[in-house]
């Protein structure tokens, strides 16, 4: 497989036009999925931001086929548009569902084990900006502790956020899925080829990408890769693969950068103290013991 | 064109005129008493006599899901419900309308929840009358299978572009047997011709963004033009019949049937099997020389507003049965021919008869009973508007 970067990435865009906010990291990862899937990929995409900025009738920013889904309906969709495309013989095409994270994690849920189940030959981009944005920045089930969202306020009582993201990479890899992996906009080469790999891939594939979100977490527009990237090193996301049964981690970093330089940056991580951004990175510790334990051979 | 009979139920009916239709692709979660259909329908493609794929979902919201992509790309789409599983789909079937894509879906009319009841009442189907759908209510198991042919051809009509609900009573109807002409596959061909809809789903040739998002200053519009074509739909119901009946010598007079109407004194309107019983009290109390008829009312939506007010001219009293209860009204479907009889400025005595509630009888002397009081309603005696038959409470 050709190495994609930025010098072998050709120049085509397939998502353009939208209307999403300056910065944002999950327009980012369309783009540079679609980028990667090529101008015969049928799209389907529930509620949240990108259905909401990329189909404004008369613009649409999609130049291939794409369609808004019913928002638990993501895996479900795209598995009939592939059994469609299937039965009328159309070959050579690709089929993605793109969802958020409570588009993923939560309501449509349901719909994604569906379609690992019956293994159609789809990929599933989980694009995981921590809140439902879309809706005013909600708690999600991929929102991590010590989160102020408008439904997780911090205050006196609580620190935002109570629970963990939930596990969605190890939860779709139970499944016996033919592939998944997690990625991040901060490093878009590990993406971009993980992209690659899902599209070659007959069954189902998924992919969990880390998107910051300006509006949602409080800071400044130009940082989103900067901060993609000290989620990654930070250890507080990470890259890894799942492939023939087997994990993989993508990268193990020797050290840790400081948890608090990623999480102060952000105004929802802002009121952390010292003790919570302690049970965080303990949490992070606990988490990468497992995984280092488990996945590095 | 004639093809072999067979003595089978309503579900096998249904499953017999779907493998006809030949569906791309069906998504399917059971439920009962739907759940026939999709066994057979699994059984022909596992037996290749259907050439599909059948998908199995983990729920009703993901059976229609995956239909509104099927149907997305221009493949044919077939998926049947019952009850909750239809309410569970719900907030899926304006996606389908809306997007103007032709699925078809046979519903085994099933009492809701709670109490919870897995036999008949109509109950379901009303709650999305608002859906965008078409609704057809068939009497019995022919006519469910020569429904899902016609639903096919009218939904796929360029000028309809529609998706159908084929009602089909729970029980009564889905697991009772009759004999059934199953008609041969090369007329069914010939009468629905493979699907094309060139202007509504995706291609490689022209790319599409579908269910797109409208705002304010377009979205009524999207909303008129798609209940403009639905109201214009009516006219197709009535040609796409008349080419069936043609076709394979059935015809079922459009959006309504009219029995024994024209000299009637007091009208009953019936959807679904109770229609059966209907006809054998309408000749017996014309035997009697009692000036009975009755409409079958086969589509609700579009509601068939001329056609019906046509039928109801010259009566002096109108009785709507329905197996359903708007709470805190009254019948849906009473509601709905008052609404048309009013638009026309006519004024016979109305009387709305709840009855069959989950699945309780509705039985010949019920609808004696029913005529009995719409005689009276025309002489003008005080009787509650809204009756309810067979019912053990006071009301």
């Amino acid at each position: 497989m050709v190495k994609l970067n930025a010098k072998t990435l050709h120049n085509e865009e397939y998502f353009y036009g939208h209307k999403a906010c300056g910065g944002c990291g999950e327009s980012l990862a369309l783009r540079h999925a679609m980028k990667v899937l090529g101008p015969d990929t049928f799209a389907a995409l529930p509620a949240g931001c990108m259905a909401a900025v990329s189909f404004i009738y008369p613009n649409m920013a999609f130049t291939t086929n794409a369609m808004i889904t019913p928002f638990a309906a993501t895996g479900a969709v795209a598995s009939g548009m592939a059994a469609g495309l299937e039965a009328l013989g159309i070959e050579g095409t690709q089929t993605i569902g793109i969802a958020g994270d409570g588009g993923t994690a939560d309501i449509g849920f349901q719909a994604l084990s569906g379609a690992i189940d019956r293994n159609d030959d789809i990929i599933y981009l989980a694009t995981d900006n921590e809140a439902y944005m879309n809706t005013g920045i909600q708690k999600s089930g991929l929102t991590p502790y010590g989160t102020r969202t408008t439904t997780s306020p911090a205050g006196k009582n609580l620190p935002g956020s109570i629970r963990q993201k939930k596990n969605m990479f190890e939860i779709v890899a139970a499944h016996g899925i033919s592939y998944a992996a997690t990625a991040s906009v901060g490093y878009l080469e590990d993406f971009l080829m993980k992209m690659a790999k899902a599209k070659a891939v007959k069954g189902t594939s998924y992919i969990h990408v880390f998107v910051p979100c300006p509006t949602g977490w409080g800071y400044p527009a130009q940082q989103t890769v900067s901060l993609a990237k000290a989620a990654v090193d930070s250890g507080l996301w990470y890259l890894a693969e799942y492939e023939a049964g087997e994990f993989k981690l993508n990268r193990n970093p020797k050290s840790f950068t400081p948890a608090a330089d990623y999480l102060l940056a952000q105004s929802r991580f802002k009121h952390l103290t010292p003790e919570d951004i302690s049970r965080i990175e303990a949490q992070r510790d606990a988490k990468w013991e497992i995984m280092r334990r488990k996945w590095l051979g | 064109m004639s093809g072999i009979r067979k003595f089978i139920c309503g579900d096998d009916a249904v499953a017999e005129g779907v493998r006809l239709s030949r569906p791309h692709v069906i998504s399917a979660y059971p439920i009962t008493p739907q759940t026939i259909v999709v066994e057979r329908l699994s059984e022909y493609v596992e037996e290749g006599s259907l050439k599909a794929r059948y998908m199995h979902v983990e729920s009703e919201h993901s059976a229609m899901s995956c239909a509104i992509g099927v149907s997305s790309v221009g493949a044919r789409a077939f998926t049947a419900t019952s009850s909750q599983g239809l309410l569970y789909m719900a907030e899926t079937l304006p996606y389908a309308s809306g997007a103007r894509l032709p699925i078809v879906m046979m519903n085994a009319n099933r009492s809701i929840a709670t109490p919870w009841n897995i036999y008949g009442d109509q109950m379901d189907a009303m709650f999305l009358l608002n859906s965008g759908w078409i609704q057809y209510y068939v009497e019995d198991a022919q006519e469910a299978l020569d429904m899902m042919i016609q639903g096919y051809r009218l939904a796929e009509d360029p000028e309809v572009m529609t998706p159908v609900m084929i009602n089909v009573d729970g029980f009564v109807l889905t697991h009772t047997y009759e004999l059934v002409e199953i008609p041969d596959q090369a007329g069914v061909d010939a009468f629905l011709p493979p699907l094309k809809m060139p202007l509504n789903s995706m291609s490689l040739e022209a790319p599409k963004s579908l269910s797109i998002s409208a705002g304010n200053d377009t979205n009524m519009e999207f909303n008129m033009k798609q209940h403009l074509d639905m109201l214009a739909a009516g006219t197709r119901i009535q040609a796409v019949d008349k080419a069936y009946g043609q076709a394979f010598g059935r015809y079922y007079h459009g959006a309504l049937e009219k029995i024994r109407t024209e000299d009637a004194e007091v009208i009953l309107i019936t959807a679904g099997t109770v229609t059966g019983t209907a006809r054998v009290v309408v000749d017996r109390l014309r035997g009697e020389g009692k000036k009975v008829g009755l409409v079958k009312l086969r589509v609700l939506r579009p509601f068939p507003v001329e056609e019906l007010t046509e039928a109801l001219k010259g009566a002096e009293a109108v009785g709507v049965l329905d197996k359903n209860i708007s709470f805190g009204y009254e019948g849906t479907i009473f509601t709905n021919v008052n609404s048309a009889l009013m638009a026309r400025a006519m004024t016979p005595k109305t009387m709305n008869f709840i009855g069959g509630i989950g699945g309780r009888d509705i039985t010949k002397e019920n609808l004696i009973e029913a005529y009995d009081k719409l005689f009276g309603a025309a002489a003008g005696q005080p009787l509650e508007r809204v009756q309810y038959m067979n019912v053990r409470c006071d009301y």
